[in-house]
């Protein structure tokens, strides 16, 4: 018998990662010599939570928030409002020594490998500089550790010796990630991993990413732009759009049957390899908005091309309500 | 030299053994390395393949953009509407340029000329080819930003690119390339840069224009999704060169090439979920040292002795499809994509 074992009856087992309501705006100055200033709404009151060794997706379009969302809950940006805790522990509330620790537990991967790979650094020093600075090994004991993550990620234990501008972009994401695995993360923040990667070599990075949380029980917030990689990676899947998330659910219903028209708008808009069977396409007249002026009601109501939108939409924003099992959505209509 | 439209009948664009280098530090890249390409006025064309693999040089060699140190080798040859492009001076190239024959680039943030205003940029193309007066090139420019929607046109006509988000930039710079109603439109990845539901925007409006004008596209991307979609005829290109060339339906239903069945095992998809992505062993070689033999064998899973020893041509499979891969020759594989039982030395036989 293998029961799931849970602390105590009527406590639920908490989520690695829980954000509640967390806002992020910022003061931005614009006009000859920074006279006028302006505040863009980054993120507006997102919730969401990352449970132990499962996957997010997180989805949108650029300008959406979705990076200022992870650098937030990095630590690496202040919030306005909300919370983020980090295995029950407030990220916001830690003291700089304890930041410090727990960034040993949440990691970063960057779509270009360069902003985390210094370039006068070599492969093996930078993988090094994490095991140094949080001391989890030293000397020969770390450069045996170092071979291992470069073997783990697919890379010989020579690649060590070479520069980032050596490597070819898929080998570099491999150090990249190499690097972030080095502290022994738990949870590893994904911003567009694979987006800069030719077809072939993509592959082979989401499929090291698979391998390497099924052998060391990560978590992670996968956030892409892409609907196909996110569907492939995460069973959970959360849809961004002007800073608010319009939809959340498991990816086998969301994709199915998305309720929110952004949603449907988004999916509809990707090229399926296949010319047979080709879909209708629902083409979204004209720009997001900007963050900066958003504007009432719905965030989506200018461009939605839902056939029963009305002055409700224009005026009062919808909440996520759910739709479907463990599916929420952000629509009056859906 | 023949004059224009001299070959009634002839393809619009036909490119025959097209080889640009580019010397470099590490030696001569031979980035595009003997490419056949044929476009028929009005068809939508692909050219697919990941980057380096020399489409976009082939793009710009076409257009003759190729700048030093890359060099369009002797022997090649670019026909458009029945004239050498590659033998013509280069005032003619100009004129040809932008008018019958026009690029669409993948950057829309530095396309544009910061310091001029959106409707003085159309107008210039517009003025430079048809010699019309200010007041009508003027008229006509406005005429084609409302063409590609741009919505209140006469203000944005006076306003600079820096003014427009990015799905706006793309559409001024395809009102540019069909201001003057060009035969042919090369679209290098015309929407890489852009969103998805931007993409899908352009993408439609161009496929509008195209019916309304009669153009021909050759659309380059890396995007297999976008060839499916729009495209009629592909050719995929690796290191340098063609490896196949099939219509749509046929590649997707059974791509020969194993570099093309590598490739599309390999992508995500939204319609099918894959346990496990298919990855091609590997990565494509730098452009000046392309492995002896067929350049794919070093990540080929069905690479046996030939692959490494003879370079094999672009073999026709019989039913108007043809990949250069030696299995072609094996009438089992042509029929599954699986290559029948070989022994050792095996010669692509498999014929009973």
């Amino acid at each position: 018998m293998t029961t799931p074992v849970r602390p105590y009856a009527g406590t639920p087992v908490r989520d690695l990662l829980e954000v509640d309501a967390l806002t992020v705006h910022f003061t931005r100055r614009t006009g000859l010599f920074g006279s006028h200033r302006e505040i863009v709404q980054a993120v507006n009151g997102v919730t969401l939570a990352v449970g132990r060794q499962e996957t997010l997706g997180l989805v949108g379009e650029s300008g959406c928030g979705k990076t200022t969302l992870a650098r937030a809950v990095l630590r690496l940006v202040d919030k306005t409002s909300g919370t983020a805790r980090f295995d029950g522990q407030d990220l916001f509330a830690l003291a700089p020594a304890e930041l410090r620790r727990m960034r040993r537990r949440l990691q970063i991967v960057f779509q270009d490998p360069y902003a985390s790979l210094n370039p006068r650094m070599t492969i093996g020093a930078a993988i090094r500089e994490g095991l140094t600075i949080h001391k989890l090994a030293e000397g020969a004991a770390a450069d045996r550790r170092v071979r291992e993550l470069l073997e783990e990620v697919g890379l010989s234990a020579d690649a060590a010796h070479g520069y980032p501008h050596e490597f070819s972009g898929g080998q570099r994401q491999r150090a990249g990630i190499a690097r972030a695995l080095a502290v022994e993360p738990e949870l590893l923040v994904c911003d567009e991993p694979v987006s800069a990667l030719d077809v072939s070599v993509q592959a082979q990075v989401l499929n090291l990413l698979m391998d390497l949380q099924a052998r060391r029980g990560l978590s992670y917030l996968f956030i892409s732009h892409d609907l196909a990689v996110v569907r492939h990676v995460a069973p959970r899947v959360a849809v961004m759009y002007l800073g608010r998330i319009v939809e959340e659910g498991p990816a086998e219903a969301l994709y199915a049957r998305p309720r929110h028209p952004y949603t449907q708008a988004l999916l509809s808009a990707v090229p399926v390899p296949d010319p047979v069977t080709q879909r209708p396409r629902i083409v979204l007249p004209g720009d997001p908005p900007s963050p900066v002026n958003p504007p009432p009601g719905c965030p989506f109501h200018p461009r939605c091309q839902h056939s029963a939108k009305d002055q409700t939409c224009m005026s009062v924003r919808p909440e996520l309500e759910e739709r479907a099992p463990g599916l929420r959505a952000a629509c009056h209509k859906g | 030299m023949s004059g224009p439209d001299a070959t009634p009948g002839g393809p619009l664009l036909e490119i025959a053994d097209l080889r640009v280098t580019f010397a470099t530090g590490d030696g001569v890249a031979r980035a595009v390395d003997g490419v056949d390409l044929v476009v028929e006025a009005g068809e939508t064309v692909g050219l697919v393949g990941e980057s380096g693999c020399g489409k976009s040089v082939t793009a710009l060699a076409v257009l003759r953009l190729v700048e030093h140190p890359g060099h369009i080798a002797h022997g090649s040859r670019v026909r458009f509407e029945g004239r050498d492009l590659l033998a013509l001076a280069d005032r003619d190239i100009r004129a040809v340029r932008g008018n019958h024959l026009a690029l669409i680039f993948q950057e829309p943030a530095t396309a544009l000329n910061p310091v001029l205003t959106i409707g003085s940029q159309i107008a210039e193309v517009i003025r430079t080819h048809q010699h019309g007066s200010r007041a009508e090139a003027k008229r006509r420019a406005l005429e084609m930003l409302r063409a590609v929607g741009i919505p209140d046109a006469e203000r944005r006509a006076d306003g600079y690119a820096h003014q427009l988000s990015g799905g706006m930039r793309q559409r001024v710079l395809i009102a540019i390339a069909l201001a003057c109603r060009p035969h042919l439109v090369i679209a290098d990845e015309p929407t890489t840069a852009l969103d998805v539901t931007i993409q899908a925007e352009i993408l439609e409006l161009l496929d509008g224009l195209q019916r309304q004008m009669g153009m021909a596209v050759l659309l380059i991307t890396h995007n297999l999704g976008l060839v499916a979609e729009r495209t009629r005829r592909v050719y995929v290109m690796y290191a340098g060169q063609i490896v196949e060339e099939a219509g749509t339906e046929a590649l997707f239903a059974a791509p020969l090439h194993p570099y093309t069945q590598g490739l599309m095992a390999a992508v995500p998809r939204l319609d099918q979920l894959r346990e496990r992505l298919a990855a091609i062993p590997g990565q494509v070689p730098p452009a000046t040292a392309w492995p002896g033999g067929c350049r794919f064998h070093p990540r080929c899973p069905f690479a046996f002795d030939r692959c490494n020893a003879e370079m094999p041509p672009l073999l026709p499979s019989g039913d108007g499809r043809k990949a250069r891969c030696w299995l072609v020759e094996d009438e089992a594989y042509r029929g599954t994509g699986v290559p029948a039982h070989r022994d050792q030395q095996g010669e692509g036989g498999g014929a009973p």
